[in-house]
């Protein structure tokens, strides 16, 4: 429900913070009121479950489980959700783009959500990382803010990293149980500590919990998160995201703990935690950077308390989580009321607000009281139950001892906050701060409320609830606990009033004597910063990705097809089979010195190519058209008619392609031209390079040669030969492979020629030639030439260009209606939509080459964009049309249909395919083609006149 | 099939081998980009006439139609060279 929620909020206007706050409050009160409905089950201590099936062959269903613990958390989450909610209303302001927030904060509800209630491990890491997403996305909601943007970077690395360590702490425990239920997993405790697997596993799962509660050494990211607004951080850092790691280890506390690695790893960063962030804490001179460092010791203290694991730990650990949520959420409210009021967070600005907002004050007072431990407090009531739990701990006294200096420094850092309220009315604040609309201050006041509740009267007021979520996960272990103000005057409340009174001394020592609002650093500590080392590795990572890439990557192309084709030549001939000799005596056996002949001539125009290919590309170009020809007799020689035709056709385009593209290329001079030497090493690097041409392509000619001249085995072309006329419906098999048989393959590789075509026009469109070849060819500059002053048109009538302009006017007409025979034809004898295409493209470009873009485009309107998209609507309409048959997707049929005038004809469903392959191979040669041609215009034309040009480009589409 | 008809088919054929030899040395050695350009030409006629040869020897009707394509396309590629050889560039 919180994800169809976020959706329509995502599509909300921009002003619309009311309706937004109302779809927010409506989902999170649909959520408590089910929850609370579910009370009377959970509380008879049935667990409540429902199942989907996802994956029942691997194991994985998707399924929801409740009990006490998740209907606590649940519980609490649907309220603060309610009032961050309420909150939020009124703290954005109206510029803000609302949707987005609530959108954002829906979804984080709702994978919060789905982390309680899972009843599968895989699932619930699932819900966890969406948990991570979507935090990144609502720290950095204002996104063009610097360190909001690195914020929800380092977070979302820390978060997500620690999310992969639990992806695999996880799957070894479902490993280990067989299982990934978590009814099944929780109720083998004993296997999975006593497995050789528990240490590694329970290291993984702990680094993930470790990271979302911002545990030291990953504690560091929460206080850059505060780049969030207000409600974010209220709502991600003290009731839900951070609470999640917290919820992972109660969660897993029955089959984890109880080992020795559990608590000197949970206890010893938790204690680390909540000393140094207790610590920073007392430094920080921003209020939230305050609140954020202790809700890091606080989550230090509920680990601690995880960590030495005894069942009434467990009790003050459940406990103190409520508390901190209800203490820190309406905190960190009233430091947004404050922010928003006077403009500041800066406690070196702020005084004397008691007097301006007496009301917020006061209850931020009260709730940082509760935060200090003062009695009457619920924060009192679960500090007391740590002190206890400390002197009771079996590895000596020095926790007590980190207990109360503990203490000692959360009063200190209490008292730095409280200290804002008082004092003289600050002068020089941004705006003058009031007291904030009622609603806004309703959820601190609620939220205040529930401490003094709790702090006052727990045994009736939390006390069943905090039974049921104990009860749920100890079990029969279940301790006997009294929750009671006053307990007598035992060595706890002793701890208490000590740290109450040591905290007030270091503090004003602090003040007096340190001068505490000046000092900008953390004493001693802020030379170990692990946003600096955070930063630092990354930094590192990124240089070093960099080296690694210059130094294996290459943009150049020259190296990377050297590469490719020393690799594949090493290869095959390390894969040689050994039994496969060579023996020329066979191989020369039935050789017809005719056509030998003609492969020498072949040969000797492609090594003659290669040879030319660096200094004189047009020769180069010449030559490899000899080497098209011999490959065209060849496979007429072979009885390959149609493969013939294509090569001819192919050979054609490509030449007037690389043409094309030659006018752009900046000419090359030989060393003889330049009277230079040629170094040795560049005589070494070229002769390599040649051979390896030569080697590659001989390798190419041996293999077909082979091929050709072994005996013919049982090949996969018997089999279209014999189904092509009867299922295909066509005599020409090679065109029934294609539009039929293959007809998928042929659709993904028409896709892809558009999709070439359309970058290549892209392209083409940025493209700037190079400075020595942007002035007209040298032949246009020749004044003693005629045909200088002409334009195209005039040569192609009176000028030089007469008789093929005539000649090939005429004949533009026969070569159309060819392609249409071509095409027509296809399926069952040589042709098809591919030649046919070639065909009337060559049609096309022989009227430019003959008058030049401006007056074809005069009279011809091409749009070769909408050939293409036409040509794949037609495949793809062929191909569901099928469907429509109730046959799988691009079956073939074939009817004859009597038409009046031409009688009966043929008409398979594959000749719409074709027609389909037809019209992308026209679209995507003349698109080329033509967006070639244009780079003349383009390069003619006087700076500034862009108009012109964007006239043409779009005249062209 | 006569025997004359086919020692007069493999005469014209082997003549027209001969004709594609000259012109690949012409293609190879130029001098002049011209007479690349003029012996590439050469080298797709004689191509159609082996195919008309082929189709009287196979006795196949499908290389006459090829052989009629070539005519037909096979000068495409030797008007874009000469183009690209008189104006420097092939569409203007």
């Amino acid at each position: 429900m919180p994800f169809v929620g976020s959706f329509i909020a995502a599509f909300m206007p921009e002003d619309a913070r009311n309706r937004e706050a109302w779809l927010a409050s409506f989902i999170a009160v649909c959520g408590l009121v089910v929850t609370l409905w579910l009370y009377p089950l959970v509380a008879s201590g049935e667990v409540i479950r429902y199942r989907l099936e996802w994956m029942p062959e691997m194991g994985l269903y998707f399924s929801l489980r409740m009990d006490g613990l998740a209907w606590l958390f649940m519980a609490l989450l649907e309220v603060i959700t309610l009032l961050v909610v309420l909150y939020a209303r009124y703290y954005m302001s109206p510029k803000d783009p609302v949707p987005r927030f609530f959108s954002f904060l829906l979804a984080f509800k709702g994978s919060m959500v789905g982390v309680l209630l899972s009843g599968n491990l895989i699932q619930m890491v699932l819900f966890w990382e969406l948990t991570s997403l979507a935090s990144f996305l609502l720290i950095s909601y204002w996104h063009h803010r610097a360190d909001a943007r690195r914020g929800a970077r380092m977070s979302l690395t820390v978060t997500a990293t620690g999310g992969l360590c639990l992806l695999t702490g996880v799957l070894m425990l479902g490993h280990i149980v067989g299982s990934y239920e978590l009814d099944d997993v929780l109720a083998v405790g004993d296997l999975v500590r006593a497995h050789p697997w528990y240490v590694p596993t329970f290291i993984l799962i702990a680094l993930g919990a470790m990271t979302k509660s911002a545990q030291f050494p990953f504690h560091f990211w929460l206080p850059h998160a505060m780049a969030a607004p207000t409600p974010v951080s209220s709502y991600l850092h003290s009731a839900t995201m951070v609470k999640a790691g917290i919820f992972l280890l109660i969660r897993l506390w029955p089959i984890l703990s109880g080992t020795s690695e559990w608590t000197w790893v949970v206890a010893g960063a938790g204690i680390c935690t909540m000393l140094l962030a207790s610590f920073f804490a007392i430094f920080q001179h921003d209020l939230k950077g305050l609140l954020a460092y202790s809700t890091i010791s606080h989550l230090g203290l509920i680990t601690v308390l995880l960590g030495i694991g005894s069942p009434l730990a467990m009790v003050a650990a459940i406990f103190h989580t409520l508390n901190h949520a209800t203490f820190k959420a309406s905190l960190f409210m009233a430091v947004g009321i404050i922010d928003h009021e006077s403009g500041t967070r800066d406690m070196r600005q702020l005084r004397g607000l008691l007097h301006m907002m007496p009301y917020t004050s006061t209850l931020a007072i009260i709730a940082s009281a509760a935060m200090a431990g003062v009695p009457l407090l619920n924060g009192f009531l679960s500090k007391e139950m740590f002190f206890s739990e400390t002197l009771h701990w079996g590895y000596g006294k020095w926790m007590s001892v980190a207990a109360i200096v503990y203490g000692i420094f959360s009063v200190a850092y209490s008292l730095r906050f409280i200290y804002v309220f008082f004092g003289k009315p600050a002068q020089d604040l941004p705006s003058q701060p009031h007291e904030p609309p009622r609603w806004m201050r309703f959820p601190v006041e609620f939220l205040v409320l529930c401490c003094l509740i709790v702090g006052i009267i727990p045994g009736l007021s939390i006390g069943p609830m905090l039974h049921l979520a104990v009860e749920s996960v100890l079990g029969t272990q279940t301790p006997h606990y009294s929750l009671a103000v006053w307990h007598g005057f035992n060595t706890p409340l002793m701890m208490s009033i000590g740290a109450l009174a040591l905290g007030v001394v270091f503090y004003t020592v602090l003040r007096l004597f340190a001068n505490l609002t000046h000092i900008d650093k953390v004493p001693v500590f802020h030379r170990f910063s692990g946003a600096q080392a955070y930063e630092s590795f990354f930094l590192w990572l990124t240089v070093g990705a960099g080296r690694v890439e210059t130094w294996l990557s290459t943009r150049r192309i020259q190296p990377q097809i050297l590469v490719i084709l020393s690799v594949a030549i090493i290869s095959a001939a390390v894969a040689w089979p050994k039994e496969v000799k060579f023996d020329f005596a066979l191989a020369t056996k039935d050789l017809d010195p005719w056509f030998a002949l003609l492969w020498l001539i072949g040969c000797t125009c492609a090594v003659g190519a290669a040879w030319q290919a660096k200094y004189h590309r047009l020769r180069a170009l010449i030559l490899l058209g000899g080497t098209g020809v011999i490959t065209c007799i060849t496979f007429l020689m072979l009885s390959a008619p149609d493969l013939a035709l294509t090569q001819l056709m192919v050979e054609t385009v490509t030449a007037i392609l690389i043409l094309l593209g030659l006018r752009w290329l900046p000419a090359r001079l030989s060393p003889k031209e330049l009277n230079i030497e040629v170094p040795l090493t560049v005589w070494g690097r070229r002769s390599r390079d040649f051979s390896l041409a030569f080697i590659a392509g001989l390798g190419m000619a041996g293999l077909s040669y082979w091929v050709m001249i072994t005996p013919k085995h049982e090949t996969i072309s018997d089999f279209f030969m014999l189904r092509a006329l009867t299922e295909g419906g066509g005599s020409n098999v090679v065109n029934v492979l294609l539009v039929d048989f293959r007809g998928f393959d042929t659709m993904g590789e028409i896709c892809v020629l558009t999709i070439v075509s359309l970058t290549v026009y892209a392209l083409l469109r940025r493209f700037r030639p190079a400075p020595e070849s942007m002035p007209l060819p040298a032949q246009q500059n020749n004044l003693a030439d005629p045909a200088i002053r002409q334009t195209p048109q005039q040569q192609a009538s009176v000028g030089y260009l007469m008789v093929p302009g005539v000649y090939l006017r005429l004949i533009s007409p026969v070569i159309v209606l060819i392609a249409a025979y071509l095409f027509m034809r296809g399926h069952n004898m040589p042709g098809g939509g591919f030649v046919a295409g070639l065909t009337l493209a060559i049609a096309i470009i022989l009227q430019y080459m003959l008058a030049g873009t401006t007056w074809i485009e005069a009279r011809l309107i091409l749009r070769p964009g909408r050939w293409l998209a036409f040509g794949l609507s037609v495949v793809l309409a062929t191909g569901a049309g099928a469907w429509l048959f109730g046959y799988p997707f691009l079956t073939s049929h074939t009817t004859h249909l009597t038409l009046p005038l031409l009688g009966e004809i043929h008409v398979p469903s594959a000749f719409f395919f074709d027609l389909g392959v037809f019209a992308v191979v026209v679209g995507s040669t003349i698109l080329i083609l033509v967006a070639l041609a244009h780079q003349a215009l383009r390069s003619h034309r006087q700076p500034g006149s862009t108009q012109s040009d964007y006239q043409t480009l779009k005249e062209l589409n | 099939m006569s025997s004359l008809l086919v020692f007069a088919i493999s005469f014209a054929q082997i003549c027209i081998l001969l004709a594609m030899l000259f012109c690949t040395i012409r293609l190879l050695i130029g001098p002049a980009a011209q007479d690349r350009i003029l012996a590439l030409d050469t080298l797709w006629m004689t191509t159609m006439l082996q195919a008309l040869m082929m189709g009287l020897r196979f006795s196949n009707e499908l290389y006459f139609e090829l052989a009629l394509l070539i005519a037909l396309t096979g000068f495409v590629s030797s008007i874009a060279l000469a183009k690209f050889l008189m104006r420097g560039e092939i569409i203007e």
